[in-house]
């Protein structure tokens, strides 16, 4: 029971701070597959969360839920203060431009060179630099992030694997989002590079002072960078907590997460 | 009995699937109308449709002419009518059988090639990411695709067509002793805008065909890496069967027009 009692009480200190993402009682099948069954979370101002679940526990589902990719049955998904399904295509798109998303198989555009990769966010985001011309300082800056000043020219079949996450970072932040959503950031990586990319990922973080939510099924991505974390279990936010706190619980469904 | 469910059910994919094709096609015309237009990607992608498909439609086109004159030549002799060559093959080339082939040939070349490149596209969420980039994925991808294709068909069948009148006068250079000069001259006299004016407009149609049916097969690819094979495989199959309709749908109101 401490769990949920350590709950309450995160939740009664955090309550004052900017929320930046609320989802509420989110639903979402795909006909007979009810993959979310009342879904809730909350990602408050600077914080790292780490929504853990076993794979195919529809992850992905509830974060493209919100940046519009999906549309879930019902529920409320606020992001940012905006109430995603009420927004019309403008508002949602100059919502986005806030939003850094990292795609799992990092989605680098493979017929774009580097660069072109990284402009490609600012073809019509433009209005958020006040009408910036020259985009190269950007990249460069958004590469020189991800210590990959060298690789501008070139394509993106020419990058090992953990090279191509680190420029889909170095995309997913080039707009200087205020929120950044990460899909599965090591899966497919060696532990060296993972490791790598996590620090990529806090470094990023105290740079530009932005809120994250990690979703992940990998224990020691969650056990490194969360700061606290929700178990999505059987559709719905099943435990919340610290690390140490779910590591400490007897409960077996959590409990499946953390043996080796 | 099992047989006849079967048959019934396969029956009521095909129709879905064209009310689908239908609807894709026109999310197309509303999407093509609406600004902000993609003009360089048009570009690009108009090159690489000519580009893909030049040399295969120069060979075939070249072969078809050869062949077709080589075998028809016998029966014309015995007929005394050897000098009625060039009308005969330059009219079934030009109104007939070098839009088809093109066309055909584009769609084994071009339709797959867009299933492919959308469907894997889609899959590894390089769609997704375009579209929280602000930048609308059918207007970016399908429209420019599809638009490509539609433009580049005619000057693909015009160039087929050339090249197969080629190979037909080579033939009857080296065979009857015709010069170039004067196969071409009776060629171009024998050629009325009743034989010109309905292949190109076929022609359009056929690209337009090839492009949909490409884009549409790729962009609703399923998930997993399978799908893309599917993807690209179904493309060609279904652009080659539409082909055959729209080329019977042409044949049919050319046949009125021209009858009133
Ligand atoms: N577009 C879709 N159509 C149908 N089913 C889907 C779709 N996307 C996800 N699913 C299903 O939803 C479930 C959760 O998927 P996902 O969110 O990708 O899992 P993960 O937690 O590994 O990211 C899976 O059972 C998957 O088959
Ligand atoms: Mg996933």
């Amino acid at each position: 029971m401490d769990v949920k009692e350590n709950i309450a009480t995160l939740q009664n200190n955090r309550s004052s701070e900017e929320v930046v993402v609320r989802i509420q009682d989110l639903y979402k099948s795909f006909g007979d597959n009810h993959v979310l069954n009342g879904f809730n979370m909350m990602l408050h101002k600077g914080e790292n969360l780490v929504v853990m679940g076993k794979s195919g526990s529809g992850k992905s589902v509830m974060i493209k839920c919100l940046v519009g990719l999906m549309t879930p049955d019902s529920g409320l998904v606020e992001v940012l203060g905006e109430d995603i399904a009420s927004l019309d295509q403008v508002d949602l798109d100059e919502l986005r431009s806030e939003i850094g998303f990292l795609f799992q198989g990092s989605a680098l555009y493979d017929s774009m060179t580097v660069r072109e990769n990284l402009e490609f966010p600012m073809r019509r985001h433009r209005k958020k630099f006040d009408g910036i011309t020259d985009t190269l300082p950007l990249v460069q800056e958004a590469l020189e992030n991800v210590g990959l000043a060298h690789t501008m020219d070139l394509m993106p079949e020419e990058l090992s694997g953990g090279m191509k996450r680190r420029v889909a970072l170095a995309r997913a932040i080039i707009l200087k989002p205020k929120l950044i959503l990460y899909d599965e950031p090591t899966s497919g990586l060696d532990p060296i590079t993972a490791k790598e990319i996590i620090g990529l990922m806090r470094s990023i973080q105290k740079k530009y002072g932005t809120s994250a939510l990690i979703i992940t099924h990998d224990v020691d991505c969650a056990r490194v960078i969360s700061e606290r974390m929700i178990l999505l279990v059987d559709g719905i936010n099943y435990a919340e907590g610290t690390y140490e706190e779910l590591v400490a619980s007897t409960d077996p469904k959590i409990n499946a997460f953390f043996k080796k | 009995m099992a047989i006849a469910a079967q048959m019934i059910n396969k029956t009521k994919e095909f129709f879905i699937e064209i009310g689908d094709l239908s609807y894709f096609a026109v999310r197309f015309f509303k999407q093509a109308v609406i600004p902000p237009f993609e003009f360089k990607e048009l570009l690009k992608q108009s090159y690489q449709v000519g580009n893909r498909s030049l040399l295969l439609v120069a060979t075939t086109g070249f072969i078809i002419g050869l062949v077709l004159t080589l075998q028809t030549r016998p029966t014309l002799i015995e007929f005394g009518a050897v000098s009625w060559m060039p009308n005969m093959v330059g009219i079934s080339i030009v109104r007939e059988v070098g839009p088809v082939i093109t066309a055909l040939i584009c769609s084994g070349k071009i339709a797959s090639g867009f299933g492919a490149e959308l469907g894997s596209m889609r899959v590894t969420e390089q769609i997704d990411a375009m579209e929280v980039s602000g930048t609308n994925p059918f207007k970016y991808l399908v429209v420019t695709r599809i638009l490509a294709a539609t433009l580049m068909l005619p000057l693909l069948v015009v160039f087929g067509d050339l090249i197969a009148l080629f190979g037909s006068s080579l033939v009857e250079f080296m065979k009857g002793n015709v010069s170039f000069t004067l196969y071409f001259n009776t060629v171009f006299d024998a050629l009325s805008y009743g034989d010109l004016v309905p292949a190109t407009i076929k022609s359009f149609f056929f690209g337009f065909v090839i492009g949909l049916t490409g884009c549409y097969k790729g962009y609703k690819t399923g998930r997993g890496t399978a799908g893309v094979g599917i993807a690209a495989n179904t493309a060609v199959v279904m652009a080659s069967l539409l082909l055959f309709v729209v080329d019977f749908i042409a044949v049919f109101v050319s046949d009125i027009f021209y009858e009133l």
